[in-house]
């Protein structure tokens, strides 16, 4: 199954985990320590976002931090911006239905 | 004349909340909303076209069209009316269909409300929002069909991307 960055948000705690690791990169471990899930959750989470490529593992020492991927987010603007740009279109379109009727 | 385009997004509640005004009466707004001929002329993102296969305006009636791009690229429309009050009000849930036009009930679905008003000057306005169980579902929205936009929309995604 492929991963996007849709599939990274559509859960509250990989929003939760993301809203972490927006403020500096942390090990699974400090992440799992802020939330009342299991480590295996929350592992299992940071996974699939990693797999969206939201988040990024970097080795430091004998330690794996996560990074978040600002760059990764900015799909969701894009995508939002095309629905945005494709409904502007059409209504400017009945507009001109709308000059003619 | 402004037609105060509103575009709101929020992720989190899986919403599109959108509003836009029009230069004409609602009677006429309402029949270029709903006569299939005259809704094919401005759903379509060119140069797609629209044929509209099944279109039964009533609750409970079914909206089935097909986009077909210059190349014969098909991409299938299915939405079934939940609400239709005459120049007022029209909800429908949206869903995807297969290569053959039948919907896929257990898939994802979307769910649109669009409010009619008539507002000050004999103008009019719509109010739709739009809520996705499932978030890919937007991306399948602009993606299916619609990649290509306009060269103003490519324009604007670079420089989207440039300002990061």
């Amino acid at each position: 199954m492929r991963r996007d960055v849709f599939q990274a948000i559509a859960d509250p705690t990989r929003r939760a985990i993301l809203g972490l690791l927006v403020m500096g990169a942390m090990t699974p471990n400090a992440v799992a320590e802020h939330f009342d899930s299991t480590r295996q959750t929350i592992s299992k989470h940071m996974q699939i976002l990693t797999e969206c490529e939201v988040l990024i593992q970097k080795k430091t020492g004998r330690e794996i931090y996560y990074h978040f991927n600002p760059q990764k987010m900015k799909e969701i603007d894009i995508w939002l911006e095309r629905f945005r740009k494709m409904w502007e279109n059409r209504f400017n379109e009945l507009d001109n239905i709308l000059n003619d009727l | 004349m402004t037609n105060n385009f509103v575009f709101e997004a929020d992720l989190d509640a899986k919403t599109i909340h959108m509003i836009r005004e029009f230069n004409a009466p609602i009677e006429k707004l309402w029949k270029a909303w709903t006569e299939p001929a005259l809704v094919e002329k401005w759903i379509a993102p060119k140069p797609w076209r629209v044929e509209t296969k099944v279109a039964d305006l009533r609750v409970g009636g079914v909206w089935l069209y097909l986009m077909v791009g210059t190349e014969g690229e098909k991409h299938w429309v299915y939405d079934v009316y939940t609400a239709v009050e005459k120049e007022k009000l029209i909800a429908s849930t949206g869903m995807f269909c297969d290569d053959e036009g039948n919907p896929k009930s257990d898939g994802p679905k979307t769910f649109v409300t669009t409010k009619f008003s008539a507002i000050d000057g004999n103008r009019s306005q719509v109010d739709t929002t739009i809520i996705f169980d499932d978030e890919a579902t937007i991306k399948w929205f602009v993606e299916g069909g619609f990649k290509e936009g306009t060269a103003a929309t490519h324009a604007q995604l670079d420089e989207l991307l440039a300002s990061e």
